[in-house]
C-alpha cells in the first residue's frame, strides 16, 4: 500500500539520506531507528508530504502521494515531536476540536472514554497548561484511541511517558496493525508490539 | 462538488472559528490590550491637536481608521504563530480539507475578535472629535466592512512573516503598504458624509475590497503556511 523508492533528503547543503527505500502493507509496521540527526523526522514530514523530499517517489495504493493530495491526508494520522494540543484548552476540548478538525464525529462520551484509557480521568477538565509533560503526550496519544485512518506515522510516540503509558500505546499500535493498519514510527526504545509483522530500518548507516 | 461537500466545508470552518474564539476567551488580555490601544491613540489626538471642533471634524475620519490599522496590526503576529510553535498548525496542514478553508476560518475569527470591537467603540471615541451623528453612523459601518479586509490582507503578512526572526516589524511593513486602499475608501466613506457628498460609492468599493480580501487571501496564506512547514 505505501511504497518509497529512492528517497533522499537533503538539509542545509548536507545530504541527510539518499537511496531510502521500503514497502509496506497493511498489518505492517515499520521502526526508524537512527543517531540524532540521522533524518528519522525529515522522513516522516517527507511521508506525510509536509516536506518535498530532494529525489525519490513515495506511493500510496500506487498513486503519487503529491498527486493524491487530500484523499492521502483523509487516511493519514501524523503524531509530531510537538503535542499539537493548546496550553489553554483542556484535553478534552483539545481532543474534541482535533477530531471536528479532521473532519471526525467524535462525541463527548467517546472522548472521555479515549482521556479515561489513557489515564487522564480526573484531569478533562483541567488547562493542558497545568499537566506534566508525560500527561500532555498522553493527552495528544488520546487521539489514537478512536482513530480508524490506515496509516499512522508517529514520531517518538513513546517519549516522555511511563512503563505503563508505553504499554497502553504499544497495545493501541498493535491493535491498529490487526486492523490492518499501516504504522511508521521513529523511536529509541526498544519496544514490544504483540501483533502484525515488524520491519527495522536503520538510517544513516 | 455536492451538498454534501459544503456542509463539511461550513462544519469545518464552524469547527476552527469555535475553537479559536475558544482560545481567545481564555486569554482576554491580549484582546482588550489591543482595543485600549485604539482607544488610547485616538483619544491622544484631541489631547494633542486642542479643542477645535472644525479641526478634530476634519482629523477624526483619518485618525480612527489609522488607529484602527495600528490595532488591528497589534494581534496579527499571533494569527499563526501559537499554532506553529504548538504543532496544531501541522495538524491543520495535514486535515483532510483545503487549507485555504481552514485559513477562512481563522481570518472570520480574528475579525470577531479584533475589527468587531473595534467598529462597535469606534462611535464612542468619534464622540470626542465632535462628529454628527450621521457621520458616527458611516464611521461605524465603514469600519464594520473594512476591518474583514485588514484580517485577510494582514493574514498572508502573517503566513510570509511566520518563524522569522524580528517578524513583528516585516510584517509591518509589509501589511502596512497593502492596507492604503482600505484606509483611503474607510477615511474617505466618512470624510464624504462630513463634507455631505454621500458616502455610497466609498461603501461600495470598501465592500469589494472586503470580499476580495476575505475570500481572495486565504489561498496565499494558505501556500505560504506550506512553505513555513516545509
Amino acid at each position: 500500500m505505501l511504497e518509497v523508492s529512492n528517497l533522499g533528503c537533503i538539509r542545509g547543503e548536507r545530504s541527510l539520506f539518499a537511496g531510502v527505500g521500503f514497502h509496506l502493507d497493511g498489518g505492517e509496521m515499520l521502526s526508524l531507528q537512527g543517531r540524532n540527526g540521522s533524518g528519522k523526522t525529515s522522513l516522516l514530514r517527507i511521508l506525510c508530504d509536509l516536506s518535498p523530499p530532494a529525489a525519490g517517489e513515495i506511493r500510496w495504493r500506487g498513486e503519487l502521494i503529491s498527486k493524491l493530495g487530500e484523499d492521502y491526508r483523509r487516511e493519514l494520522c501524523y503524531l509530531g515531536h510537538h503535542n499539537a494540543i493548546k496550553e489553554d484548552l483542556t484535553p478534552l476540548e483539545n481532543l474534541l476540536a482535533s477530531a471536528r478538525l479532521a473532519g471526525e464525529d467524535l462525541d463527548a462520551d467517546s472522548a472521555l472514554e479515549a482521556l479515561e484509557r489513557v489515564g487522564l480521568a480526573g484531569r478533562e477538565d483541567l488547562a493542558c497548561r497545568y499537566l506534566s509533560q508525560g500527561q500532555k503526550r498522553r493527552a495528544a496519544l488520546a487521539r489514537l484511541v478512536n482513530e480508524r485512518r490506515a496509516l499512522w506515522v508517529l514520531d517518538e510516540p513513546y517519549v516522555a511517558l511511563d512503563a505503563v503509558a508505553i504499554e497502553l500505546v504499544a497495545g493501541l499500535i498493535g491493535a491498529h496493525l490487526q486492523r490492518g493498519g499501516l504504522v511508521v514510527l521513529t523511536t529509541h526504545q526498544a519496544v514490544d508490539v504483540q501483533a502484525g509483522t515488524i520491519h527495522e530500518l536503520r538510517l544513516g548507516e | 462538488m455536492n451538498c454534501g461537500w459544503v456542509s463539511r466545508m461550513l462544519k469545518l470552518i464552524r469547527a476552527i472559528i469555535a475553537r479559536d474564539l475558544r482560545l481567545a476567551m481564555r486569554r482576554r488580555t491580549d484582546i482588550v490590550s489591543a482595543l485600549f490601544f485604539f482607544i488610547i491613540v485616538v483619544s491622544l489626538f484631541p489631547l494633542g491637536v486642542g479643542p477645535e471642533p472644525e479641526l478634530l471634524r476634519k482629523l477624526a475620519p483619518g485618525v480612527l481608521w489609522v488607529a484602527a490599522l495600528l490595532a488591528t496590526m497589534l494581534s496579527l503576529p499571533r494569527l499563526f504563530a501559537d499554532d506553529h510553535r504548538d504543532g496544531t498548525l501541522e495538524q491543520l496542514a495535514l486535515a483532510p480539507q483545503p487549507l485555504g478553508l481552514i485559513v477562512l476560518g481563522k481570518v472570520l475569527a480574528h475579525w470577531l475578535v479584533s475589527g468587531l470591537p473595534l467598529a462597535l467603540l469606534a462611535p464612542v471615541l468619534g464622540l470626542q472629535f465632535d462628529l454628527a451623528s450621521d457621520a458616527l453612523w458611516v464611521l461605524t459601518l465603514s469600519l464594520l466592512i473594512g476591518t474583514p479586509a485588514l484580517s485577510g490582507i494582514g493574514a498572508i503578512g502573517a503566513a510570509l512573516t511566520l518563524g522569522v526572526r524580528g517578524g513583528g516589524v516585516l510584517l509591518s511593513l509589509l501589511v502596512l503598504p497593502l492596507y492604503i486602499p482600505v484606509l483611503i475608501f474607510g477615511a474617505g466613506a466618512v470624510d464624504a458624509t462630513v463634507t455631505g457628498l454621500g458616502a455610497q460609492a466609498h461603501m461600495s468599493l470598501l465592500g469589494a475590497l472586503a470580499l476580495a480580501g476575505v475570500f481572495f487571501a486565504p489561498w496565499p496564506t494558505a501556500a505560504a503556511l506550506r512553505i513555513a512547514l516545509e
